[in-house]
């Protein structure tokens, strides 16, 4: 099987944000996977596994989300393709989606793998307009996904602790749910291997695509809040007792 | 201009976040001297548009068609696509369900637009409407702009507006109009199986009024026992944030969120928990919320009553203590 995984590179979770018109200013942050899609290239590791064939990880961005598809490498992907776009984070879905699918359409993989979102825009978007824009089947937010010779049988998650099984030819693309599986970690072997491993390079201009935008992030910034928060002060126990006074008396919840 | 909300019912109920979306429509039909469309999508649902006609909305047009009955992506966004290209709406909003982040985005590329998703509220600038959705999992919000001509798609967050707002029709009914669509059974390439439940529903959150939830702040499974303890002492029952119970430490019925169980009990104790958008969804009804976090900035503290900026592994044990004090 040749499973390629779209996996985006995000600002570090534990990064100091600091607002700069509508995106954030990057220098002097870390990035990472975006834990969703580690979740995607994880289940594609397993089927590779258990089906034979090829990992792709593909992303998109500046220079730096080179670190990320090397780590994907070194997780066991087999190559990596890059799309150099240092105006990444200013595309709306669509048109990154556009991006996306032209690096992948002439790949012809037999299944395309994405996280639900990205933690970052958060749009939880771009399997679903990658399928459309490569007119593939899809399903969104998988739990479990079974191979049988051209199709696949789907656990797809619902609200409030429902579930569906949907069958799905192949090729297809699937929006991979968190908690699917457990992620792994790179080994000393894989990190080593991945430094062998190639990378292909390719711009959005390479690839042809133009697209107006759809939408356009006016500008971020913090929600002003609507509830007033009570920020209690002193010891544990001080505070504890605090708290417990303001539940029993003014919140009178307890 | 011409709003149009696609409803969503399941197995012959409403999900309720369809109200909310009609009064999302309401309001901004209101700001722009708008009228509203409602459309009910299935087959064998005439009575979710009776439902909808005694409600403040122009027109009901209900979308039946034997291949609609079982939702499929491919079914429904080529039925809307249809019905849009035909009654040409300026702006088509929804609900932002599961059921919605499958098909909606589809259905905005087949017409070359795009979506704005899961927004959490919008607001006028002159005369263009500015919608606003959650990013960096609500550390901040954007204003988002649609680009281009209409029609343009967008989505609401579940609790972003509230149902029980929607106003009821001033005269009397909303016209119910049917609509055909064409679909060939070859259109439709993934087929819908069985829903089902798997969690064993031994405990129903919804009912409880002190739950007592945990986030990746626990660290590790050995450490529950005291967010337990703490849960006995003020009478609470326990739940988590998705991490916890993907890794298994907790059952999945106890997970609150968009996945899980959506929950409004009296009071709601968040420890460790950083506020993520998927786990707020599913809480920030309750009445009293108390966060306690190590982080200042974690986004839990936006929506909570009471905070304290402080190691979990110090505050339990120190809440625990306080309660059984203040028993006796």
């Amino acid at each position: 099987m040749k499973i390629i995984v779209c996996i985006k590179q995000v600002p570090a979770k534990d990064a100091p944000l600091s607002i700069s018109g509508n995106w954030i200013k990057e220098s002097d942050i870390g990035f990472e996977m975006n834990e969703p899609d580690s979740y995607a290239l994880e289940e594609a590791l397993r089927l590779k596994e258990k089906h034979g064939g090829e990992v792709v990880a593909l992303s998109m961005g500046p220079e730096r989300v080179k670190q990320t598809i090397k780590e994907a490498l070194a997780k066991g992907a087999d190559r990596g393709i890059h799309i150099s776009d240092d105006q990444f984070a200013q595309l709306d879905p669509l048109s990154a989606a556009r991006t996306l699918a032209e690096a992948l359409r002439k790949e012809n993989a037999d299944l395309i793998l994405t996280g639900l979102q990205s933690d970052d825009h958060g749009f939880g978007q771009t399997g679903v307009l990658v399928a459309t824009l490569l007119d593939l089947p899809h399903a969104t937010i998988i739990m479990q996904i079974e191979v049988q010779e051209k199709k696949m049988r789907l656990k797809r998650e619902l609200e409030a602790g429902w579930f569906q099984h949907i069958e799905c030819p192949l090729p297809a693309v699937l929006s991979i749910q968190s908690g699917i599986n457990k992620v792994r970690y790179a080994t000393l072997k894989g990190i080593m291997a991945a430094k062998k491993k190639e990378i292909a390079s390719m711009t959005r201009e390479s690839l042809g695509v133009k697209s107006e935008p759809t939408q356009k992030i006016e500008k971020i910034y913090v929600p002003t809040k609507t509830k007033k928060t009570e920020f209690l002060t002193g010891t544990p126990a001080e505070m504890a007792t605090k708290l417990v006074e303001k539940l029993k008396f003014d919140a009178r919840v307890i | 201009m011409k709003i149009l909300v696609i409803t969503e019912q399941r197995q012959g109920k409403w999900n309720n976040t369809s109200f909310e979306t009609l009064v999302a429509a309401q309001q901004i039909a209101a700001d722009t001297g708008s009228a509203i469309s409602a459309l009910v999508i299935g087959k064998g649902v005439a009575n979710f548009a009776e439902d909808l006609a005694s409600k403040n909305i122009a027109e009901i047009l209900l979308l039946e068609h034997d291949l609609l009955e079982a939702y499929t992506p491919d079914g429904y966004s080529l039925a809307l696509s249809q019905v849009i290209g035909s009654s040409k709406p300026d702006l088509v909003l929804f609900p932002h369900t599961y059921q919605v982040r499958d098909f909606a985005p589809k259905l905005a590329a087949m017409m070359g637009k795009g979506m704005i998703a899961d927004c959490v509220s919008f607001h006028k600038e002159g005369d263009k409407v500015v919608f606003v959705r959650q990013m960096f999992q609500g550390k901040t919000v954007a204003d988002v702009t649609f680009q281009g001509a209409s029609p343009w798609f967008g989505s609401f967050q579940s609790g972003a507006f509230r149902a029980d707002l929607l106003k009821a029709h001033p005269s009397g009914k909303a016209p119910i109009n049917k609509i055909a669509v064409e679909l060939k059974p070859e259109q439709i390439r993934t087929k819908p199986l069985e829903l089902f439940k798997e969690a064993k529903s031994s405990v129903d959150l919804t009912q409880a009024p002190v739950i007592v939830s945990i986030g990746r702040g626990i660290k590790a499974p050995e450490n529950i026992p005291q967010a337990e303890a703490l849960a006995k002492a003020i009478g609470g029952e326990m739940a988590a944030s998705r991490p916890i119970c993907d890794e298994g430490w907790l059952p999945m019925e106890r997970q609150i969120g968009s996945s899980g169980q959506t929950v409004a009990p009296k009071l709601y104790l968040a420890l460790g928990i950083s506020g993520a958008i998927q786990h707020v969804v599913g809480m920030k009804g309750a009445r009293t919320i108390v966060a306690i976090n190590k982080d200042q900035n974690a986004p839990i503290f936006e929506i909570a009553d009471y905070g304290i900026v402080g190691d979990i592994f110090e505050i339990m044990p120190a809440l625990t203590a306080a309660l059984e004090k203040a028993k006796t």
